[in-house]
């Protein structure tokens, strides 16, 4: 599963961490754990930024987490304009890390930064082609 | 040795579909050599160029410009750091002269981004944020601003009507120059009513793509009494860069290059944010220039919603702030932006700012964000 099926339009192809859309595609929200000094990311990193060590393994994140910010976009970008409006959240994992995405199930109103919310691996069924992404929804 | 601005130029900025990028660069070098005294073209021994060249049809934007403005066969190059690609090309020829490979440098920070649409825009800076992770879900610049502003608000108690009066103040300002792109007056409501662009950020919230450019000529103490009778001193210089995403930022309510720049900045020029008597900043979207009040020390972390409140980033307040009209109402040509900045900052501590000066401008502040906040200029400027 090449990662350039991660994402609506992706723009990095080809990357040392594309294992993630393999996972992803089965469902599971992984990020990397370098081997040497245990340091942990997400979103996950071929290359530890702590101790520079190469070599890393994949962990399995719960999805669990709090809500930090979030935004209705009504002006798109080309490519996402079919889609507008939409809310892109970003969540504090509880694991560690952060990720940005669209927030899926919760209504506009009940929508506030420290809720918390789960991470699902999702699959956009509405296009031909296979396009992996996840929503933040209510846990 | 020193290293001072001894001339200044600056063009119309706005819907510059009249001319190409070279002309645009024409315009404020022209005017920034008739601003010296006896300064001849031939003097200068570099262009730098702060520019970002995605937006222009244009490939390699230094050659262009260096044959137009007609300075063949001297050298020439580009900086780019996003928006502050202009900080960025001046913190270059700083560095030039400082080192004594250059006497004389000119910078013009040049920008056309009206040949392409808003969306193909909105794309393009939405890619500013880290495109592996982010920018796959639609992100855009006014939306990474937003989530700046809604964590703000959440931790802070800032609020939309703050973020209004941010607007309100800066294009009572740019209503008086005629260099902005918008020269008219908004009201708060006027703001507050406007469409809404990326929650809680409205149209008014945002400053307007523009086209421009900007010129500044630079030399060491040795030359600079020759070509100017005040040369205005760049006596802090601060550069610093934070995390491309925001996921791997430690917070989402200041912008830490900013801090780090700023503190640099005071350190090198031996002053206290309390003793700069007027500042141009980074006012892309109004919640940047509430974060920047803070993390420029001009007032506490938290309180930047106040400070605009009670009206200290005015005249007559604390630290006035952006009183050419800031981005807000100058239009932001990217590459161009940094470099205006300098140019009111020139002005305001010659004293030449007419209905906008500020009463015994000494020591001025640029503060020039790049991206979402990956990069900051913060420049000191003193006569």
């Amino acid at each position: 599963m090449p990662f350039k099926y991660f994402g609506k339009i992706n723009f990095t192809p080809y990357t040392k961490v594309e294992k993630f859309s393999e996972y992803l595609h089965k469902g599971k929200l992984m990020g990397s754990k370098c081997k040497k000094c245990g340091e942990t990311y997400f979103p996950p990193r071929a290359d530890c930024l702590k101790c520079m060590d190469d070599k890393f393994e994949w962990v399995e994140y719960s999805g669990k987490g709090t809500l930090h910010s979030f935004t209705t976009i009504h002006a798109a970008p080309k490519g996402f304009e079919d889609i507008v409006p939409y809310t892109l959240g970003i969540v504090d994992l509880k694991e560690g890390g952060r990720l940005i995405s669209w927030i899926g199930d919760i209504p506009q109103k009940e929508i506030k930064i420290g809720m918390s919310v789960k991470v699902v691996p999702r699959i956009f069924e509405e296009i031909p082609e296979i396009k992996l992404y996840y929503t933040i929804e209510k846990p | 040795m020193k290293v001072g601005i001894v001339g200044i130029g600056h063009g119309k900025f706005g819907n510059r579909s009249d001319a190409t990028v070279q002309e645009l660069a024409f315009e404020p070098f022209k005017e920034a050599i008739e601003d010296t005294n006896n300064l001849r073209r031939e003097d200068i021994e570099a262009l730098i160029v702060g520019s970002v060249p995605e937006y222009h049809m244009q490939r390699s934007l230094p050659g262009v410009v260096a044959e137009y403005v007609g300075m063949n066969p001297k050298s020439t190059w580009l900086t780019e750091a996003a928006c502050a690609s202009g900080s960025a090309a001046i913190r270059t020829a700083y560095m030039a002269i400082k080192s004594g490979v250059h006497d004389i440098v000119a910078v013009i920070g040049v920008q056309k981004m009206r040949e392409l649409s808003t969306e193909e825009i909105l794309a393009l800076m939405g890619r500013v944020g880290d495109v592996q992770w982010e920018s796959i879900f639609g992100t855009t610049f006014p939306g990474y601003y937003a989530l700046y502003a809604n964590r703000h608000m959440y931790e802070f108690g800032t609020t939309k009507e703050q973020m209004a009066l941010v607007a309100v103040k800066n294009h009572f300002y740019g209503s008086m120059n005629p260099y902005a792109f918008f020269q008219k007056q908004v009201t708060k409501e006027k703001v507050l009513g406007s469409d809404e662009v990326a929650f809680p950020v409205n149209v008014f919230d945002c400053c307007a793509n523009a086209d421009g450019a900007a010129c500044v000529i630079l030399t060491n103490e040795k030359h600079a009494k020759k070509f100017n009778d005040t040369p205005i001193w760049i006596e802090g210089i601060g550069s610093a860069s934070s995390q491309m995403s925001l996921l791997r930022r430690p917070n989402l309510v200041e912008i830490p290059s900013a801090v780090e720049a700023a503190k640099q900045a005071y350190k090198q020029a031996g002053v206290k944010p309390s003793d700069i008597s007027v500042a141009d900043v980074h006012d892309c979207f109004t919640i940047a220039e509430i974060m920047a009040y803070e993390n420029l020390g001009f007032c506490d972390r938290g309180k930047g919603g106040k400070f605009i409140e009670e009206k200290q980033s005015y005249i007559d307040g604390k630290t006035p702030v952006n009183v050419d009209g800031g981005l807000k109402a100058k239009g932001h040509p990217v590459g161009a932006t940094g470099v205006s900045m300098t140019t009111e900052i020139v002005k305001q501590i010659r004293g030449e700012a007419g209905k906008r000066q500020v009463s015994d401008a000494e020591i001025g502040l640029t503060h020039n964000v790049g991206g979402i906040g990956q990069y900051t200029f913060v420049h000191i400027l003193r006569r």
